[in-house]
């Protein structure tokens, strides 16, 4: 990957136009100059234009995940907001959100502004969420209000659940005030046990405890029923089962203020590709059965689940070369996204292009109150460009994060960003 | 002749395999019967024991066999504390395989392990109890048992009762079991049995009077007290009535039910000591077909010589 400063002009020639924003897809030339979408469609050409050729190619908003982990600070051995950076620039995201479980966790405003302050040196931007209980222990709620003022987009404990509901109920009452969305990692925990995987037969052939889809559901229908009650923003992060599906369309059939997101690797893998003891693929929530995958499915094409995550997780080859039962939850996911989600949806699923496109921009921009009507003239170039049609076979020399826990090593995949353009930069993957 | 390199688990293991281990069993019984009882099958060959977790009859039982094939053998005991690190794993087998050895028996707490331990290693593999996943050897011994007590394991209706949640021993004999063609019953409380399990071929009941009328022997399973969390079964009292094997129980059913138990025993809890004692009990000829059953999976592994003397 080569990232250099935009030139003064930049024409992405001859590529297919996506805006999602305006949900039209045409022909034509974008040109950016200093560092804004200048023109669209027909544009000028301005004799020092850096000409970029995008036969072939669609030329669309900039990627966005609301659910990445920076580790930093705390675990910079594992990913530092730079080196995370260059895996969502890698993955064509010009915006991302990182989640509080770093060390210590972003519960304080101190914290957001560290996050921010930081964030103004790396590529692409870069937006904290916030705590939403002191020290992640689900007990007592933070100073969301000044969190917010620091910058904090949303609130959430992360992997840690909300398991007091009680507590949960208070922090969807205080995010209304101020207007964010609540995350609430949804597992039930007591019934979540030592689970490690998802309890089916096969985590009963590998003789490990399994983590039961219910648990997942049950947690959610307690958020669901507390963020109506209450009239307040509730984000399902990494819906993992069928069970939730149904439980989120139903109250979203009732109640507007629902959204959720998904991974690629719960779209891409089942349990089944857990008998050889993968830690790759050891997972919060799990991988969950195949029916519970197609499920998944179907739920973004029915506009159930809102948008697609990849829950970037970086852990050191050390911790994971632990027994299952010991190796950390998680895995990176910013540079294999779109290639695994082109090839899960568009190709293997007869999604529209256009519609994955949303998923990724749109859709999740909104979740999160970022503009995103990013193709206005005048607007700062946040532009991905792909190749929907390029095979590839994902490797180590594809990645930029620090870590390299990923399951979709050595996995062909369909659909490759080539390049990623944001804050004045281009990157060339 | 054998078609797998390492022995991590039985399912999935080619019953030939089994059969062809318990055949060769057979004839060390005899060895382990004679005055003498020492071949020289591997010598020169090296095995270490690698014991994550402790083990009393099955790192003897596996270092009994190991002498009686003049193998050269190495006791390695992790504490505990270290095995909480993955690095440490890797590094202390990856050493241990830079002093050039041929096999590596392992017991280990965590699930998987052989099966990690085999992407370190060049060496033989054999699992003897990873976690709550597999412990094919006690299998393989119990199998073997069945064969010298029935003639056969086809058709034979097999109960195994009690915390199969928690038990390696469950796994592989159900695997074994299956494999060779009997008919399994698995048989405890509900808590102590895994959800999907019958997906492996086997019927489960709550009733052991129900399965010691079905079956022709009945494979009892210690009560791990030291795995459980708490409230998977309300009190050793409650354990006793609705699942101990009593003697009581036993005499209501006339038949010659065969009893098998892979030890440690809980006597009076699983298993009343007169039944552990009775005449119906193969317990101790498990544990002498351990011996040979793990003889013969060496030595069929690491391709022995035939035996010359």
């Amino acid at each position: 990957m080569k990232i250099t400063k935009l030139n003064k002009n930049t024409i992405f020639k001859n590529g297919t136009i996506y805006d999602p924003y305006n949900q039209k897809k045409f022909k034509g030339d974008l040109l950016v100059s200093n560092g804004k979408i200048k023109q669209i469609g027909k544009v000028d050409y301005p004799k020092d234009a850096k000409i970029i050729n995008c036969e072939g190619l669609i030329v669309t908003h900039g990627f966005c995940d609301i659910h990445v982990h920076f580790r930093e600070p705390g675990r910079e051995d594992k990913e530092t907001l730079v080196t995370g950076a260059k895996a969502a620039l890698a993955g064509g995201f010009t915006r991302v959100c990182v989640m509080p479980n770093t060390d210590p966790p972003l519960d304080d405003p101190e914290s957001i502004r560290f996050i921010v302050e930081k964030a103004a040196e790396t590529p692409v931007h870069i937006h904290p969420i916030g705590a939403i209980s002191k020290g992640q222990k689900g007990s007592e709620i933070t100073e969301m209000g000044a969190m917010k003022d620091e910058g904090a987009i949303a609130f959430s404990d992360d992997g840690i659940p909300v398991q007091n509901a009680y507590v949960m109920r208070l922090a969807l009452e205080y995010g209304k005030m101020i207007g964010v969305p609540i995350i609430n990692h949804a597992e039930d925990i007591p019934l979540r046990n030592e689970g490690v995987m998802n309890e089916s037969e096969v985590s009963t052939r590998l003789g490990l405890v399994g983590n039961p889809d219910m648990a997942e559901a049950i947690m959610i229908q307690r958020d669901l029923d507390i963020a109506e009650t209450v009239s307040s923003k509730l984000h399902v992060p990494h819906v993992s089962t069928k069970k939730a599906v149904n439980l989120i369309e139903k109250m979203k059939a009732q109640y507007s203020y629902i959204t959720a997101e998904v991974t690629p690797h719960h779209l891409y893998f089942n349990d089944s590709a857990l008998t050889t003891y993968d830690t790759n693929l050891k997972v919060a929530p799990p991988i969950r059965s195949e029916k519970d995958r197609k499920s998944l499915i179907s739920a973004l094409k029915n506009g159930i689940i809102d948008c697609i995550v990849t829950d970037h997780a970086p852990h050191t080859i050390e911790e994971k070369e632990a027994p299952f039962e010991l190796a950390p939850f998680g895995m990176i996911g910013l540079e294999s996204c779109f290639g695994a989600v082109n090839k899960i949806l568009v190709k293997n699923n007869g999604f529209k292009i256009e519609k994955l496109i949303d998923l990724l921009t749109i859709n999740p921009r909104q979740i999160m109150g970022f503009d995103s009507n990013l193709f206005n003239i005048g607007c700062e170039a946040e532009i991905t460009v792909i190749d929907p049609q390029e095979e590839w076979t994902f490797s180590k020399n594809d990645i930029y994060s620090r870590s390299i826990n990923s399951p979709f090593l050595s996995e062909k995949l369909k659909g490759k960003v080539k390049f990623t353009i944001v804050k004045g930069m281009l990157a060339e993957v | 002749m054998m078609t797998e390199k390492h022995l991590l688990g039985l399912e999935g293991y080619p019953a030939e395999n089994i059969e062809t281990i318990i055949d060769t069993a057979f004839g060390f019984r005899e060895v382990l019967e004679r005055p003498i009882k020492k071949v020289p099958s591997l010598q020169g060959k090296t095995i270490v024991n690698l014991f994550y977790e402790n083990s009393t009859r099955t790192r003897i039982s596996f270092e009994l066999a190991q002498k009686r094939l003049s193998a050269d053998t190495i006791n390695f005991s992790a504490s505990s504390s270290s095995v909480n690190k993955g690095e440490s794993f890797k590094d202390t087998v990856q050493n241990i395989e830079a002093m050039k050895i041929d096999a590596i028996v392992m017991r280990h707490p965590h699930p998987g392990a052989p099966l990690h331990l085999t992407k370190f290693v060049d060496a033989v593999v054999i699992n003897a109890g990873d976690g709550t996943h597999e412990h094919p050897t006690q299998a393989i011994l119990d199998l073997m048992s069945l064969k010298e007590h029935f003639g056969k394991i086809k058709g034979l209706k097999v109960g195994i009762i009690g915390d199969i949640s928690h038990s390696r021993v469950a796994l592989s004999n159900i695997h074994g079991l299956i494999n060779l063609g009997a008919k399994v019953t698995l048989c405890g409380p509900p808590t102590l049995i895994p959800k999907y399990i019958e997906k492996l071929g086997v019927n489960i009941s709550y009733n052991v009077d129900e399965v010691m009328d079905w079956a022709d022997a009945i494979n009892v399973l210690r009560i791990q007290m030291e795995r459980m969390g708490v409230g998977l079964f309300p009190s050793t009292r409650e354990y006793r009535n609705l699942f101990g094997i009593t003697h009581e129980r036993l005499n209501k059913h006339n038949k010659k039910l065969v009893i098998m138990h892979p030890g440690p025993m809980n006597r009076g809890v699983e298993i009343d000591s007169n039944v552990a004692d009775s005449e119906q009990a193969i317990i101790l000829d498990q544990v002498l077909n351990g011996v040979a059953s793990r003889m013969a999976i060496l030595y069929l592994l690491l391709g022995g010589k035939q035996e010359e003397n």
